[in-house]
Parts: C-alpha cells; sequence; structure tokens
C-alpha cells in the first residue's frame, strides 16, 4: 500500500509504500563509543511495549573504548522481532545499521542479500576507510549492488540538528546515535514516546544533554519521514503470545529476580557474596538495589570471599548465593567442596563465557559443564541446572534455590552471556503461584543431631542463635549422624556413598525429560543452555519440512532427569551441538552407553538456526 | 580480681552464669601437650562468661591449621572453613545476622600467607568480629616449614639455609589495613590474655591480636626472651593507655620519643614524666610503637595499640536495608516483577 504523506511544513510530499513484514532482523553496529548497545536497548524497549516477540543479541569488543573506527573495536546490537513466537535473534539481518567503514566490513557477510544497508557517510574517510582495511570505498566502488543502500551524512545532519544548542561539536556528536535511532523509529513504524521519556529520565539533571538527545532523536524520525531517501515504512503486528502482563528482561535481570524471588518464597533473608566479573556483574548489580527485600549484597575482595561470605551467612541463615564467570568459578572450587561438606544450601550461578583462562571476557561460550559437574577434589557431586533463555534464567535461579534448601547442598545454575545479555519478552508469573520453598529448620533441641538425615538424606538446619542446637561443622570428613571430625574408613566410604545417594536422589524431585516432537524417530537434536533458541527453531523448520527430528532440550544435568537414557534411545540418531567440544556427549555416553554425534562451535559466537538446519539435514540424508 | 568484678556486674541478668566447663564439647583436645594452644583456649572459655552474650549466640570460626581446630573444642556454634577463608566465612557470618559474637581462630600462615588478602579486607570493613592470630612463627600443622612471621634467617624444614624473606610484622599490617582495634598478648600470660580478649569483645569491629604462642614441636622457645621470668622485663613493654612506657627487670627503663623515634632511656637519667605516655586513641603512635622492637634492643610492645571507634560494616548494611525499607516500603514480589515498562497480551495465543 502505498501512501502520500505531507509534512508539517507541508512543503514535500512523497509516496510512502507501507510493507507489513512478519519478522524483522535489524543490526545497529559502530564503534565501541557510538552507543550502540543503548540505541539497541531502546528500540528493543520500544518493539516490546508494541506486543511483539523479540530476542536480542548484544555483540561487543572486551575494551571499553576500543580505538575508533578500527575492525576489532566494534560494537553490534542485533535485534529480532515478530508477529509470531521466536526463539533465537535471527540468523541474519534485514537491515544494518553502519556507523563507520569497520562496522559495515565487520557485519555485511550476515545481511540478508537484498538487505537495507543505513550508512553514515560521514564516517566514510579516508582515515576510517584505511582502518578498516578497505582500498576503495565500498559506497563508491559497486561492491554493495544486490543491497538497499541509504547513505546518510548522520554527523552532519545531527551536528546541523542541534546548532542552536551552544554544546560544543565533540557533545554534539554523542547524539548520533539517538539521530539514528530516530530514523529507525521511523523506518519500522514504532513511536518515540517511551525513548523520549527515557531521556529525561536518564538525562534530567543534564537538560543540555536531554535537549541535546531529544532534537537529534526527532531530526532522525524526521529525516526518514521528509526526505525521498525512504520510501518504505514497515510493519510488524504484535505478536500472538499467551494471555497475560509481559516485560522484557535480559538473563541477567530474570536470574536476580528468580533469587529475590526464591527468597520471599523461602521466607529468608537474601544475601549475595560476589565478585564483579564480566559477563556476571550485572546481577550483583540489580540486586544492590533490592535491600528493602531484606537481600544483602557483598562485594568481596576477590571470587573466593564471595563463595566464603556467601557460605558464612547461609550458615547464619539467610539464603545465600554466589555469582561468577567461568574463570571466578576456578576459584570458587574448593568453597564449593566446603559447601558440599558441611552441607548448608547455596546457590553457585556461573555466567559462562569463552575460555580457558580469561578466554573471551564478552563471548559466549557452554564450556563450563565438565566444570560444574566434575571439576573439585575428591568425591564431590553437586546438583547441576541449566537456564536456557533471558526469561528462563528466572525459573532456573528460582529452581537452583529450591534444591539447595530441600537437599541441603550447594547447587549450581549454569547460564552464559549470550541469554545474560540477551533479552526476550517474559510473561510475568504470579508471586502467589510460585511454589512455597520454606525452611522446615530444626525444631527439637533435645534429640538434635547435626548430620542425621530425613527422608531426602538431607541434614537439619540450625542457626546460630538457636539455643540449644550449638554444634560445630567444617571441611573435615564427618561422622554419620553426630557430626564430630571422623577419619573412620568405613564411615568415609559410608559418607561419600550418603552424599552421592542424596544427589543423585534428586532424579525424583526433578520433572520427567520432555521432548518437542515425536517421541521416536530418526534424530533428536539434544541440547542445554543457551542453545535452546537457535535449536528450537531449527527443529520447528525441519518439522515443518516433515522431517522426522525432535527436540530434547536437558534443563536438569546433574542428576539427569530419570526418563532421559531410555528417550535417547528411542532415536536412530542423537545430534547434540555444543558451544564446546562435546561436553554433554561426553557425560551422555558415560551415563547411557548411547552413541552421539557432536556438533562443536566454540567461536564465542551462538549457534544459528540456519547451522543447525544444515547439520541436521546432512546427517538425515546418511540415515 | 576487681577488673573481672566490674565485668562481672554488668552482666545481663537475662545471660545464664556461663563457666568455662559450659564451653567445653566433649570432643578431646588434640594439641601437642604444652602447645601455647591450650591456655589461649582455656582464656576465651574464661572469657567468654563474662562478655554478657548467650552461649547460642556466639560462634567461633576458624581456617585450617593447629590454631584452627580450635571450634571442635569449644560447646558453641562453631565453624572450621578452608584455608586461609575464616575471615571471609566470618565476615558473611557476620554481615547476614548481626546479632552474634563471632571469633575467629587463625594462625599466621592462615591469615597472613593465604589468606592475607581477607585479613587486610575484613580491617578495612570493620566487620564486628574478633580474630586471634595465633602466631607461632612456623607452619605447624603441615610440620615446620617456614611461615610469613618466620625470622630472616631461621633455620626451617624448607629453609635449610635460613629463610630470606623479610617477616611481616602483624601489627603494622592490621594498623595499615585501617583496622580499629589492634593488640598484641603472650600464650605465657594468661592474665594479660584474658585483660585484651574481654577488651576485643568490649570493641565494636574488628579486633584483632597477635598472640605470640609457643610450638613446641617446631620453634619451640621462639618467645622465650620475652616469657621467661629472667629476660621478660628487659624484653618486653606494656602498653596501658595513659600511663608511661615503663619497663626492665628492676622498670628502671622507660621509652621517650625523640621527634617521631623511640628512645630508650635509663630512669636514673629521665624521670617517668618525660617518658612516652600510651594513647590507645593516636594512630600515629600506634604505628610508631608498631615499628619500635623490629629495632634491635627495643622491647616487645604487649597491650593494646589502638582502640578507635569507627562503624561497623554490618551496622552501616542494615542501615542501607532499614532505609531502603524506610523510603521504598518493604519488598513487594509482584510489585518487583512487574517493575518497569509491562504490557498486557489478551488472550489472543495458544
Amino acid at each position: 500500500m502505498a501512501t502520500t504523506v505531507e509534512t508539517a511544513d507541508g512543503k514535500k510530499t512523497k509516496s510512502v509504500q507501507y510493507i507489513e513484514v512478519d519478522e524483522v532482523t535489524i543490526r545497529f553496529a559502530g564503534d565501541s563509543g557510538d552507543g550502540m548497545q543503548l540505541t539497541g536497548n531502546q528500540f528493543t524497549s520500544t518493539t516490546a511495549q508494541l506486543g511483539n516477540d523479540l530476542s536480542t543479541f548484544p555483540d561487543y569488543p572486551s575494551e571499553i573504548r576500543a580505538p575508533a573506527g578500527t575492525l576489532y573495536g566494534v560494537s553490534g546490537f542485533q535485534i529480532h522481532f515478530s508477529s509470531k513466537a521466536i526463539h533465537t535473534p535471527g540468523d541474519r539481518f534485514d537491515t544494518l545499521v553502519a556507523m563507520n567503514p569497520a562496522a559495515l566490513k565487520v557485519n555485511l557477510k550476515l545481511l540478508h542479500e537484498g538487505g537495507n544497508i543505513i550508512v553514515n557517510t560521514d564516517a566514510f574517510d579516508a582515515k576510517n576507510l584505511k582502518l578498516a582495511k578497505y582500498d576503495t570505498s565500498p559506497l563508491e566502488d559497486n561492491s554493495l549492488k544486490g543491497y538497499k543502500v541509504f547513505p546518510v551524512p548522520i554527523t552532519t545532519l545531527t551536528t546541523a540538528a542541534l546548532e542552536d544548542t551552544g554544546l560544543s561539536k565533540k557533545d554534539m556528536m554523542r547524539s548520533k546515535n539517538f539521530f539514528a535511532l530516530g530514523l529507525l523509529y521511523w523506518m519500522y513504524n514504532r513511536p518515540m514516546d517511551q525513548t523520549l521519556e527515557w531521556i529525561q529520565q536518564k538525562f534530567g539533571k543534564l537538560p543540555a544533554v536531554a535537549d541535546a538527545n531529544t532534537k537529534a532523536l526527532k531530526a532522525g524520525y524526521n529525516f526518514g519521514n521528509i526526505t525521498e531517501t525512504f520510501t518504505v515504512q514497515y510493519e510488524v503486528r504484535p505478536a500472538e503470545l499467551p494471555a497475560g502482563t509481559y516485560r522484557n528482561v535480559t538473563g541477567n535481570e530474570a536470574t536476580a529476580l528468580g533469587m529475590v524471588a526464591a527468597t520471599q518464597k523461602a521466607g529468608l533473608p537474601g544475601f549475595l557474596g560476589s565478585y564483579p566479573i564480566t559477563p556476571a556483574s550485572e546481577i550483583l548489580q540489580e540486586l544492590s538495589h533490592q535491600k528493602r527485600f531484606n537481600f544483602r549484597t557483598f562485594q568481596a575482595e576477590d571470587e573466593i570471599a564471595g563463595i566464603c561470605t556467601a557460605i558464612g551467612a547461609s550458615y547464619g541463615g539467610s539464603l545465600a548465593f554466589t555469582t561468577t564467570s567461568g574463570p571466578g568459578m576456578a576459584l570458587k572450587t574448593e568453597a564449593i567442596g566446603l559447601a558440599l561438606m558441611v552441607e548448608l544450601p547455596l546457590v553457585i550461578i556461573n555466567v559462562q563465557r569463552g575460555g580457558p583462562s580469561t578466554g573471551l571476557p564478552t563471548k559466549t561460550e557452554q564450556s563450563d559443564l565438565y566444570q560444574a559437574i566434575l571439576g573439585r577434589n575428591g568425591e564431590a557431586p553437586v546438583p547441576v541446572i541449566a537456564a536456557c533463555s533471558p526469561a528462563g534464567c528466572f525459573y532456573g535461579a528460582f529452581e537452583a534455590a529450591r534444591l539447595a534448601i530441600k537437599y541441603m547442598t550447594p547447587v549450581i545454575l549454569l547460564t552464559d552471556g549470550y541469554i545474560a545479555n540477551g533479552s526476550e519478552p517474559w510473561l510475568i508469573p504470579n508471586a502467589e503461584d510460585l511454589p512455597d520453598i520454606s525452611v522446615p529448620f530444626a525444631t527439637d533441641p533435645e534429640n538434635f543431631k547435626p548430620y542425621v538425615r530425613d527422608e531426602h538424606l538431607s541434614r537439619p538446619w540450625a542457626v546460630p542463635g538457636m539455643e540449644g542446637f550449638e554444634h560445630r561443622i567444617g571441611g573435615l570428613e564427618k561422622q554419620h549422624i553426630t557430626g564430630n571430625v571422623s577419619h573412620d574408613p568405613a564411615n568415609h566410604q559410608f559418607m561419600v556413598e550418603m552424599r552421592d545417594r542424596k544427589v543423585a536422589n534428586i532424579a525424583n524431585d526433578i520433572p520427567d525429560q520432555t521432548v518437542f516432537g515425536a517421541d521416536e524417530g530418526e534424530l533428536a537434536i539434544v541440547g542445554w543452555g543457551g542453545t535452546y533458541g537457535a535449536i528450537r527453531s531449527a527443529v520447528e523448520r525441519l518439522q515443518s519440512d516433515g522431517k522426522s527430528v525432535a527436540h530434547i532440550h536437558v534443563k536438569h544435568l546433574n542428576p539427569f532427569p530419570k526418563n532421559l537414557g531410555d528417550m535417547l534411545r528411542r532415536y536412530k540418531k542423537v545430534l547434540i551441538p555444543e558451544l564446546n567440544l562435546g561436553q554433554l556427549a561426553f557425560l551422555l555416553r558415560a551415563q547411557y552407553r548411547i552413541d552421539t554425534i557432536t556438533y562443536s562451535k566454540v567461536q564465542g559466537l551462538p549457534f544459528t538456526p540456519g547451522e543447525i538446519e544444515d547439520k541436521a539435514n546432512e546427517i538425515l540424508k546418511s540415515i | 580480681m576487681s577488673n573481672e568484678e566490674a565485668t562481672k556486674e554488668q552482666l545481663d541478668d537475662q545471660v545464664k552464669k556461663l563457666t568455662p566447663k559450659d564451653l567445653a564439647s566433649d570432643q578431646d583436645v588434640r594439641w601437642c601437650p604444652g602447645c601455647g594452644d591450650y591456655s589461649m583456649l582455656s582464656q576465651l572459655q574464661r572469657t567468654l562468661p563474662e562478655i554478657g552474650v548467650k552461649k547460642e549466640d556466639i560462634a567461633v570460626i576458624a581456617g585450617i591449621g593447629c590454631s584452627s581446630r580450635f571450634p571442635y573444642y569449644m560447646s558453641t556454634y562453631g565453624f572450621h572453613g578452608i584455608h586461609g577463608r575464616a575471615l571471609a566465612i566470618a565476615s558473611g557470618l557476620k554481615a547476614g545476622h548481626p546479632k552474634l559474637s563471632v571469633w575467629v581462630s587463625t594462625g599466621d600462615g592462615d591469615c597472613l600467607s593465604i589468606g592475607g588478602n581477607h585479613f587486610i579486607h575484613a580491617l578495612r570493613r570493620n566487620v564486628d568480629i574478633n580474630v586471634m592470630m595465633f602466631n607461632n612463627r612456623i607452619y605447624a600443622l603441615t610440620k615446620g616449614q617456614y611461615s610469613p612471621t618466620s625470622q630472616h634467617g631461621q633455620k626451617t624444614k624448607t629453609s635449610p639455609q635460613g629463610v630470606i624473606d623479610h617477616p611481616f610484622n602483624p601489627v603494622l599490617i592490621a594498623l595499615g589495613a585501617e583496622g580499629t582495634f589492634v593488640a598484641r598478648s603472650m600464650d605465657r600470660d594468661p592474665k594479660h590474655l584474658k585483660e585484651m580478649l574481654l577488651r576485643m569483645a568490649q570493641h565494636k569491629g574488628t579486633s584483632f591480636i597477635d598472640l605470640l604462642q609457643n610450638c613446641v614441636i617446631f620453634n619451640d622457645k621462639a618467645y622465650d626472651i620475652y616469657t621467661n621470668k629472667e629476660t621478660r622485663g628487659d624484653n618486653t613493654v606494656l602498653l596501658e593507655h595513659g600511663k608511661p612506657l615503663v619497663f626492665g627487670n628492676n622498670r628502671d627503663k622507660g621509652i621517650r620519643l625523640d621527634g617521631f623515634r623511640p628512645q630508650i632511656v635509663s630512669l636514673d637519667d629521665y624521670s617517668e614524666s618525660d617518658l612516652l605516655v600510651h594513647d590507645e586513641k593516636s594512630k600515629e603512635l600506634a604505628f610508631i610503637l608498631g615499628h619500635m622492637n623490629d629495632q634491635p634492643d627495643f622491647p616487645m610492645p604487649l597491650g593494646v595499640f589502638l582502640d578507635i571507634e569507627r562503624p561497623t560494616y554490618e551496622e552501616e548494611l542494615d542501615k542501607h536495608v532499614q532505609l531502603a525499607i524506610e523510603k521504598e516500603g518493604a519488598g513487594d514480589l509482584n510489585a518487583l516483577l512487574h517493575n518497569g515498562a509491562t504490557w498486557e497480551i489478551e488472550g489472543n495465543g495458544k
């Protein structure tokens, strides 16, 4: 449908075509100082409000401000939004916003053929072209034919719009991301209200900055509206999702919310002992604002202190957490062993990133599974669960806390950088509907023994301050029932087996493994953690092509659900895509003696559905 | 014993009159015969009944090492942690449960070597815990390797040609880390030790005591010149708030200040009024006294170097919790879950 637009000043008219599409993927890309994450987040909030389903993927370098214009300094934010339910931030994008030549070069390969490129032509000078290793300007050498290129002098237009603000040129240029955002708001028919409000809130104390950003945003929108450059506006209708109240959450936000919810449902004060580390820091930041929930945050001097303060707080009767990422997890190892020896509840959250060592701090990976399950001295079983999406982090944190309290044990929750930073709409649960996880503290001082066990093999929780329950615990082996230090050989074997049995028995307390698709067939694609969305999208496509493919997504990794082994045996082939060299595959093969095919990707990047689809098709052909 | 009686009078009526026996656990104490740790255990068991805290509100936290077996021998709440981490565990316990009386038993290796980081950070935070550092200048439980307080040149299992690491001065580290209560005492002077433990209990904030303790097996007589009756007077000086620094077997010597430098003077030439008068409130003086026995011939100061006030970590954390509740109301989970921009979707989906 085409419409003729008359602008506010009535001088110009143009014909605009409205195209309704089901789904769109946009990539904002620029220097790490260009504010692309902010632009992406604003576009996301507005899009969430319009009721689209969405998924985002922030992708940025580990330097705060990498040198401007360089290929390694490119910061990107991808958003996939749709009128249907979606699971990933999208394989390839429809529109690329490139604030400079490096951003264009790094991202072009993932732009759909015929896709839109909005370039800031001001940044395509000799210096930036050279930094991006272009011999000739791609805007002039015909290399972009096959795409719809929209050259916009964003810097010039932004400074022109801000001429009368009295700001320096440098300050004016800071607003150019708002110009780009405004332009995209016009192009995808999104209202500016929410961002305008946000600007007032965020920069209320700096009226000049608020004014500049407001003007730049509106200038971008009007530029789209007025000029002849853009003749197409896209429309993406609200998605059909289950009824209810929604909000947009990142994985780290959802994790923090799940932690608070668990303390509330447990009726315990909350405690987080943590040391900042990418990409887990937001959880600590978020929770430092939740003190009204009687939730205390302790920014420790190091990772070891992070977990040890949490163990101390747990000993003192708080529901205690520690959050970290891979290298921090390595440092916490000894203390995890202590927590399991003293049998106190503790939730350890590892937001995995690229490893080993410092690895790829801002990039995602799933390579800490061995560490979570096996990485301690001694026979040291710890329940491990993994969240599969940003919103899934809420339930992951809650479930980890439930198990920790019920079984008096440390529990490891694995998330990863991809779902921790990514966001999606979340159907908000009612607090009343969340399960009660309150604690039956020890009540009978006469017969109290610290290591006597209940039907779940859990020992009683008695907290300093409770009269008559004074007792000693620690990392040395405990005598069964009395909890006294014991080096008795038979007791040690008994206690090792007891702790193992306690954790293994959790299999009776977790849901049976479910399957998406038929419960037998040619191919099962088995995943865990953040690969959920990519696998699900691929399996949906394969199934709609009539292929015999099922998706089995494992959330409980230690112990596994009771029916998992039998389930896996009902498929001819089992494909396991993992962002590691095959860690889940190793564990499944060891436990169930089944053959598996590993599809490994260790590039700091998530799988795309297309990659998994291709791999599945290749296997299906061979059956 | 007038000091002791006065403290007893202040006891809360509600607190049971505990005896040292009530504080002993049913476990056999397994330190070597003659170990200084026995004296420490006995003094803590004598002191705790006098601090006006119920038995169930006392927790003893430890790391790893001989001294760190301490919690097992107390009938209070106790936690034997992992090497070097007692202070982190204790800090978390106290931060989450402020009303407890928390005592940490740690050694010179546990506290200053593997646990050095937690030590300095506990002190700067001023968590209200009492840190008893058993300083025998040796790794004992691992059987005789040198520790961070072993003396330069000391021959140990891992330093057959003598230690080349310069030793830490625990008092100066504690002061440098902004400790608010720093003291020193010895296993061989139970009366002084008990007095110091009482002072620690009374102090709000991290109390640190450098407890000179004899290891009969691996470092016997390391402190002999300070504990032996014949040499003790000449080699130690008692720090008492408001009193001049007099020492010597015949109490015939004193310390005066020459600028910033301490100077040993004879009371034949000077009178007591010329001497340095101890002031527990002076950080500057604490550093001077902390340094003093690093120099040859100077006596080892025993007593309270510094006792000053600063808000405790858990008080401030609690204040933030209370302020947040006052300002924003007690947490409402539904409100939190719905925080920020939300939108409704009516039943158009599956």
